[in-house]
């Protein structure tokens, strides 16, 4: 039989590669060295050798070194925090401000005016207009200094500096160090954080990246962590504490979630995920003075107003449906009413109660509106004389009021505790799941990734409140 | 570029006229297609964002683009599909980044590859420079961040290294806008065929391995005449890559 060319010249190949023999990979590569030194050697001149300006080297001798890497990395994460905290907090008043006492009730009166029924105003106003205003005024704030800060330690080089320091721990649980990049995107989003993790080769080591990203806190739970650590946390300290505790507390979340990353990661590569830890070469990049006025304007454009954006489509919809289920009886009490009495029981086993439970659920599509979501069902269901009515999401005009409403609701420091971990330890918002799907084509890993940290979160709060109540009495 | 101006720098011959227009993602029938590839952290990201006027997030870290990305300008009248490959340091592995940069660059068949470099670490980048040049015959060299060489008082013959190379060389400061009208100029240049490149060949070889990779890519060339890329073809095959031999067998390289 003819034989094809084709198969002639593969026939060729493999007779050429057993004459050459086993190192032609490796005499390529040192041929390819060979001649990009040459043509270096002839075309470049430098006073520096090294390559390395010695700045570069002096400030990573510090940075990644063994005492001073760590507390580094945690002072700069606390500076990052406290600058958040602290200026975010005029422009949201001025903001909730301008959405509540002045365009609600122009809204409102538009409405009487149009002669619009009673539930559609309820519904389009109280329910889709203030799940909106209320989720803008209390992100766009902080996100708006967060990202930024981010971006600028990004575009200075320091995120790989991190990923070296944390490169160990991550060898230690079995995972590729490369996940502490994709671990600090999640800091900013979850569902980008799953994606960036394809810089990560080996199927095992991306899918222990990937499952374990959600205990990254993302953008959609900074406020939930540092409204309810400023209101509570630092209420029960003296005032001039107060925003030292409130920042502390909200760190040691964030340092929770990274010790929980690495406690999972490790089981997974000790069961489900076996297997031996790839190497890579981690390049750290030289430090670069970051362009600021177009780093603000980037991450401002790019972050911060997409997920604000991503944010508002799903407050919309979730709005109307808190309306719906507190505004619609069945048997003398709203959904809300019924769904919340159902879950009391569970909420009261881990320090939590049905309305953070019924919030959580309802907040599935985006975890920004949790806190509004728990405020509004609180009012409704304690009748405390706040607020707007059933089914409206307001803001508070002080930190102090929020209290007295969360007490009125049975809120104990354990409560506060409570939801902090619980809202670091839950399952990933919607879009992430989704994400994860995508990325895993599988419903297995999917539904491992959306589990773990809720199971997880259930254990830990139970012991939490257990062990609170048998010393608190 | 018109005559009768009146100020002085648009008399000048050494003026390039900034006349691109950016057109972000919309890449529907382009003329020509340019492929940039370049190490991770060179500053690639920022010279597709500053050809495009897209605002594809550019940060200080390696591995950061993981997919393609793509994006066109106009530049002369003609519309160019940029595609923004993902950082790699070599093109002969097995991961998936460098898969995705090595097919794009070898069945994508850009009419211009826009190689991008870090001008301090040269000699590094070069490495991947030399890789892609087997490749193709059509390509720039983009030495940016060459103000950074320059504060680390790393001085570069682009000229030497452009007759080295064989390819057009320009200098560029992307983040700062320095040397992008020479870049997108270079560009039409070669895109066009104003500029005739003469890649590079990797010299230093043992004489084994040399004959078998010539007498291997005068076969391929016999049966395949137009291939750009034999020598190439030749050191996939004698790597024994799957994908390579099926390509063969389907004619998808010529």
């Amino acid at each position: 039989m003819e034989k094809e060319p084709i198969d002639k010249i593969l026939d060729l190949a493999e007779d050429l590669r057993w004459k050459i023999g086993d190192d032609f990979h490796d005499k390529l590569t040192e041929g390819i060295y060979a001649d990009a030194s040459e043509i270096v050697s002839n075309v470049t001149r430098s006073e520096n050798s090294g390559g390395r300006s010695r700045l570069d080297t002096r400030i990573d001798r510090i940075v990644t070194s063994k005492t001073w890497g760590f507390p580094i990395m945690f002072f700069i994460l606390a500076i990052v925090l406290w600058i958040t905290i602290v200026g975010a907090n005029y422009p949201s008043s001025l903001l909730s401000d301008l959405f509540l006492n002045t365009i609600r009730p122009f809204l409102k009166d538009m409405a009487v005016q149009i002669n619009m029924p009673w539930w559609l105003s309820g519904f389009l106003i109280d329910g889709v207009y203030m799940a909106v205003a209320w989720v803008i005024a209390v992100m766009l704030p902080p996100m708006a200094i967060f990202f930024p800060l981010f971006t600028l330690l990004e575009d200075f080089g320091y995120l790989p500096r991190v990923a070296f320091n944390l490169d160990y721990l991550f060898k230690k649980s079995g995972a590729h160090g490369k996940q502490a990049l994709t671990m600090s995107m999640g800091f900013g989003c979850n569902a980008a954080g799953v994606v960036a993790t394809r810089i990560i080769d080996s199927p095992r080591e991306r899918l222990i990246a990937i499952i374990t990203n959600n205990f990254s806190l993302c953008n959609g739970r900074w406020p939930t962590q540092i409204l309810i650590a400023t209101i509570f946390l630092g209420a029960v300290v003296p005032q001039y504490l107060s925003g030292v505790v409130a920042v502390s507390a909200v760190i040691g979340i964030a340092v929770l979630g990274i010790a929980f990353m690495f406690f999972s990661s490790w089981l997974l590569s000790k069961t489900v995920l076996k297997g031996e830890v790839s190497t890579f070469n981690l390049e750290l990049p030289p430090y670069r003075p970051p362009r600021f006025w177009k780093t603000i304007y980037t991450s401002i454009v790019d972050r911060t107003l997409i997920v604000l954006w991503r944010a508002v489509i799903f407050a919309a919809p979730a709005g109307a449906a808190i309306w719906l289920i507190s505004n619609i009886d069945v048997g003398g009490q709203s959904i809300a009413g019924w769904l919340t009495e159902m879950f009391n029981p569970l909420g009261f086993l881990i320090g939590l109660n049905g309305v953070i439970l019924l919030a959580y659920i309802v907040a599935i599509p985006a975890n920004e509106i949790v806190i509004p979501t728990i405020l509004m069902l609180t009012v409704m269901i304690t009748g405390v004389a706040a607020g707007e009515g059933a089914g409206v999401m307001f803001e508070l005009d002080s930190a102090n009021e929020t209290v007295e409403i969360l007490r009125a609701g049975g809120w104990t420091l354990l409560t506060a505790v409570n939801l902090m971990l619980f809202s670091l330890l839950h399952n990933p918002c919607s879009t992430t799941i989704y994400t994860i799907y995508k990325e895993t084509k599988s419903v297995k890993w999917t539904s491992i990734a959306t589990l773990l940290p809720l199971i997880l979160g259930f254990v830990v709060t139970f012991l939490v409140a257990q062990i609170w109540r048998i010393f608190t009495g | 570029m018109s005559k009768n101006t009146n100020t002085g720098c648009e008399g000048c011959p050494q003026y390039i006229p900034d006349d691109v227009k950016r057109l972000g993602v919309d890449t529907g029938d382009a003329d020509y297609v340019v492929a940039l590839a370049g190490n991770p952290n060179t500053g690639k990201s920022t010279v597709f964002n500053t050809l495009t006027g897209l605002r594809q997030h550019t940060g200080n870290w390696p591995g950061k683009t993981v997919t393609r990305a793509e994006g066109a300008f106009i530049y002369d009248k003609k519309k160019y599909k940029l595609v923004d490959l993902p950082g790699t340091y070599s093109l002969l592995s097995t991961s998936e980044d460098e898969e995705v940069a090595r097919n794009f660059i070898l069945f994508g068949k850009p009419d211009v590859t826009v190689i991008v470099v870090d001008a301090s670490r040269l000699e590094r980048n070069l490495n991947l420079v030399l890789q892609i040049l087997e490749i193709t015959n059509k390509a720039v060299l983009c030495l940016n961040l060459v103000d950074e060489a320059k504060r680390n008082k790393i001085e570069i013959d682009e000229r030497a290294l452009a007759r080295d190379l064989g390819i057009p060389v320009v200098p560029t400061s992307a983040r700062f806008r320095k040397g992008i009208p020479e870049l997108t100029k270079t560009i039409s240049e070669v895109a066009s065929g104003e500029i005739v490149c003469k890649p590079h060949r990797i010299k230093n070889m043992p004489e084994k391995i040399k004959n078998a990779v010539k007498k291997l890519s005068s076969e391929l060339r016999k049966q395949f005449p137009g291939l750009p890329n034999s020598r190439w073809i030749a050191f996939r095959l004698l790597e024994g890559d799957k994908t390579i031999i099926n390509a063969l067998k389907k004619r998808e390289l010529v």
